[in-house]
Parts: C-alpha cells; sequence; structure tokens
C-alpha cells in the first residue's frame, strides 16, 4: 500500500515536472512531429488488421445471438456501430497500442536512464522529463485519437464486409441500421476515451522507463510493467468514464 | 575554480561523502583518487548536480551551487561539460548531431557557425572522418573524444570526467588523457577527473586529491606524491595495489 502511494505520489510529481521549463520551441517541435510519426504511422498497420476482423467477428457473433426472425436484421448495424464506437475502437485499440506503442517508449526512455543519456541531459540544465515525455505525450494525444477514428470506420466497414460476404444482408441494410440510432454523443465518448488512453499510455511508459535502475534486464523489466500497468489503468478509467458519461 | 566545503552526502542511513574540503584549479587537470567505492563517483555527481549534498556548499567561482535557485543552476550547468564512465552518447543521433546537440539547445550560433563548431571540437579531439557515424559504430576510444568534443562544444568552463579511461588500451588511455590535459591547458578550462589509473596520476597529476573512506585524505601535487607516501600507509597501500 505505501509503494502505491509512493508510486502515484512520484508519478504525478514526474508528469508535473514536464510542464516546467519547456526548451526551446523549434527543437520541441521537431521531435514531436518524430514521435507522431513513431506512434501514429507506425501504428497504421496493426490497428488496421485488428480494427476490420473485430469488426467482422462482432457483426457475425452478433446475428448469431440474434436468432429470432421478428428482429430485422439490421439492428446488427446498430448494435455493431455502437459497440465499436463506445468499446472496441478505444478500448481494445489502446490495449494493443499500450503494447506496441508503450513497450517502445518504455525501452527507449529506459536505456537512455541506465546508460546515463538522461543524467547527461540533466547535466547539460535540460529539464529531461519535459524534454523526453512531453513530445510523446502531445504526439500520443494527437495520434492516437486519429487512430481510433480509423478504427471506427474500419470497425464497421469490417462489419459491413462480413455481413455481405456471409450473406446476412446487403451493405445498405446494415447502413441503415446502424444509421437510424447514430447518436452524435457516443463519438464524444468514444474521443474522450481516446484522449484519455493516449494519456495514460504515454505517461505511464514514460514514467516507468525515467524511473529504470540498473541495466538492460530492467529495461526489459520496465517495458513489460509499463504494458502491464497501462492497460490495467486503461480498462479501470474505461469503467469510470463509462459510468459517468453514460 | 570549483571550492567545496564540508560537503555531506548519505544514502538512506549510510553516509558516503564525510566533509569534503577541496579546491580545483582552472588550467589544470585536478584529479580525484581511490580505491573501488571510496565515493569518488558521488562526489562528481554531487558537484554537478545530479545528487544533492544534506549539508555544505559547491562554490563555482563563488557561486553556491547547491543553494542556488534553478533558474541559475541552469545557468551554471551550460558552462558545465561531463564526460560519463559509460559515454553517454545519445544513440539515436550521429556523432556529428552528438556535438552539435547543447548547441542546438542553447548555443546562438547560425547554422554555418555550429557546423564550423562541430567540426573544430571533432578535430581538436582527433576525430575527422566520423561525423556521420553512429555511436554504435565507432570504438570505445572514438567514443570516449565525441564525449570530450559533447563536452566542450559550448565553451565549457567546466569540464568532469568520470573514469575516462576506463575500458581502453594502454594507448589510446594515454592519448585521452594528453587530450584531457592539452583542453584543459588550451581553454583555461577547471577539470575535475575521477580516476584509478596510476599512470594517469604520475602522468597529469599537478592537483591530487585522494579520497580514502569517503573522506579527503591527502591533496597535492604529482611531485610530492612519493614524499607523502612513506607516512601515509593509506595512499602507500593504494599505489602499491597498483604495481607501482
Ligand atoms: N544511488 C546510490 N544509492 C545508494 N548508494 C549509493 C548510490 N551510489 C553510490 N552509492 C554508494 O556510495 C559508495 C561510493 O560509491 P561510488 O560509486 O562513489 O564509488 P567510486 O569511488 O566511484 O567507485 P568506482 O571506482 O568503483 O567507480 C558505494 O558504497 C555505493 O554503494
Ligand atoms: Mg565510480
Amino acid at each position: 500500500m505505501n509503494k502505491l502511494f509512493f508510486e502515484l505520489g512520484r508519478y504525478i510529481l514526474f508528469v508535473r515536472s514536464m510542464f516546467l521549463k519547456p526548451e526551446r520551441f523549434k527543437i520541441f517541435f521537431e521531435r514531436t512531429v518524430h514521435e507522431m510519426n513513431n506512434i501514429g504511422v507506425g501504428s497504421i498497420g496493426i490497428v488496421t488488421i485488428i480494427s476490420v476482423f473485430v469488426g467482422a467477428v462482432t457483426t457475425l457473433q452478433t446475428a448469431y445471438q440474434l436468432v429470432s426472425p421478428l428482429i430485422p436484421m439490421k439492428v446488427i448495424g446498430t448494435i455493431v456501430l455502437d459497440s465499436s464506437l463506445l468499446e472496441f475502437a478505444p478500448t481494445i485499440t489502446c490495449l494493443v497500442l499500450a503494447g506496441k506503442v508503450g513497450a517502445h517508449i518504455a525501452s527507449e526512455v529506459g536505456n537512455m536512464r541506465v546508460t546515463e543519456q538522461i543524467d547527461a541531459l540533466e547535466v547539460m540544465g535540460i529539464n529531461s522529463s519535459g524534454f523526453l515525455g512531453l513530445p510523446k505525450i502531445i504526439a500520443g494525444v494527437i495520434m492516437i485519437p486519429c487512430l481510433i477514428i480509423v478504427a471506427n470506420f474500419l470497425m464497421i466497414s469490417g462489419g459491413i464486409l462480413a455481413a455481405s460476404l456471409t450473406d446476412l444482408m446487403p451493405p445498405n441494410e446494415f447502413i441503415q441500421g446502424a444509421r437510424e440510432t447514430f447518436k452524435m454523443f457516443t463519438v464524444v465518448v468514444s474521443m474522450t476515451k481516446a484522449l484519455v488512453f493516449a494519456f495514460i499510455i504515454t505517461s505511464m511508459s514514460t514514467y516507468e522507463g525515467y524511473f529504470t535502475e540498473g541495466g538492460a534486464l530492467e529495461v526489459g523489466e520496465a517495458g513489460t510493467r509499463a504494458v502491464t500497468r497501462s492497460c490495467v489503468i486503461i480498462l479501470f478509467a474505461d469503467f469510470i468514464i463509462a459510468k459517468l458519461m453514460l | 575554480m570549483i571550492e567545496l566545503v564540508n560537503v555531506n552526502k548519505s544514502f538512506a542511513d549510510k553516509q558516503v561523502l564525510f566533509d569534503i574540503n577541496a579546491k580545483f584549479e582552472p588550467g589544470i587537470p585536478n584529479l580525484i583518487i581511490g580505491a573501488s567505492g571510496s565515493g569518488k563517483s558521488v562526489l562528481l555527481k554531487c558537484m554537478v548536480g545530479l545528487f544533492k549534498p544534506e549539508s555544505g556548499s559547491i562554490n563555482y567561482d563563488g557561486r553556491d551551487f547547491v543553494h542556488l535557485p534553478y533558474k541559475q543552476v541552469r545557468e551554471v550547468r551550460r558552462e558545465i561539460g561531463m564526460l560519463f564512465q559509460a559515454n553517454a552518447l545519445f544513440d539515436s543521433l550521429t556523432v556529428e548531431e552528438n556535438v552539435d546537440f547543447p548547441l542546438k539547445m542553447f548555443g546562438k550560433l547560425t547554422p554555418d557557425e555550429c557546423k564550423d563548431r562541430i567540426n573544430f571540437c571533432l578535430s581538436r579531439v582527433g576525430l575527422e572522418n566520423a561525423n556521420k557515424k553512429y555511436p554504435a559504430e565507432i570504438s570505445g576510444g572514438m567514443k570516449k573524444r565525441v564525449g570530450i568534443a559533447r563536452a566542450i562544444a559550448l565553451e565549457t568552463r567546466y569540464l568532469f570526467c568520470d573514469e575516462p579511461n576506463s575500458g581502453l588500451d594502454p594507448i589510446n588511455s594515454r592519448r585521452i588523457d594528453k587530450l584531457l590535459h592539452d583542453i584543459t591547458n588550451e581553454f583555461k578550462i577547471t577539470t575535475v577527473i575521477n580516476s584509478h589509473d596510476i599512470k594517469t596520476v604520475y602522468d597529469i597529476g599537478e592537483s591530487i586529491t585522494f579520497i580514502y573512506r569517503g573522506k579527503v585524505w591527502w591533496q597535492g601535487h604529482r611531485n610530492d606524491l612519493d614524499n607523502t607516501r612513506a607516512h601515509n600507509p593509506e595512499l602507500d597501500a593504494f599505489i602499491r595495489a597498483s604495481q607501482f
């Protein structure tokens, strides 16, 4: 319990310290763009694969559960749209990104810690937490919601594709079902989740890397810890957001 | 000049440094020697502000580094260059980008002037043809020299080196020693070097601080070493262990 409070306090101080003493804007901007490329562009492939399959599978399984002839097929469209927007696109995608982006960030920063590169930054008079962490967080908070938007579209497309390939219903029926009950608010919830999860992934993994102690072995452990902790906190935050907003 | 007054440092309940008093002059290499675990690295890290001592002051030409507000600490730090034991080169940057890094962060030079400065620093340490290489692609001795070039890029006034010879063969060790000696002399830098290497001590030790179990045991010139040994058993043991 003590350890939990220690870590929580250290995490809060760490995040706060990032916002003190920014460095030159030009360098900061360059680093942010670089990280946006790493985090965003580098993850499009995996996000595409996951989204299409999750959308397709959700459609088939919803169809399997709705066996009653009284319920029109287009309801599947409604259900797939809502569950994608509300839960699958932000949460599943972010859990996977926690694995990909989080492990990468934690091992990069952890390696800089154990090879004294972070000390070197500090000795030069650079605010190392801000220099390393802030561009990653900003890049994540910009790019991950973009990825979630893409994931939303791809999940619906995956659903439509699965429905028409298996002769469940034609695309326009699916779309009609999806549009009938569409509420803008679900998009707001989806984006809120994306923003919060993006912050959790990037800040947690920078934090884990930054406080690595030891050598190569501990860098690996920091990577694992970053992923597991981000995942748990994402699920926890997911619950809270659902409770507060819905 | 750097002056330490009654510096104490402990970790948890273990005291590592006891009332350190020492002076380090510009223009000559100031060596800190002592057995493994005596507290040399901790002392160096206190001096550059990576550790905060519990008490005492560290004066950089009259500026008390320990008690300055953060903004001024950063000012002092821009005058500090440090060569780390494991080099601490940024491994995502090339050799020339590493040297450029402090210039880009703090320098007021135009891109052309930066280029000249980078080339000057790299040629000063004898590395002309490695500009585009990454740290992983060059040898240990070359990494040290890149580290030195980066440390002096911003017209450094204070240079700290933690065991600059560790992991180098004798020829490269002497080269690094000579380089540090010459740079210190040429630019009138206050240079503080942690060393295990007794050969370095006899070669360039114009000011030597011997640390024994976290205390300053002796300070003096290399010419006085042999006289002092006779009545300083700890110093004698340290030198004898190095087969001299
Ligand atoms: N971060 C730390 N936390 C706790 N104790 C530390 C820490 N750093 C160093 N120490 C302790 O301080 C003592 C002095 O260590 P230091 O690294 O300064 O030795 P050294 O003289 O540099 O040795 P070497 O020549 O092997 O590098 C050691 O006993 C070490 O255990
Ligand atoms: Mg040491």
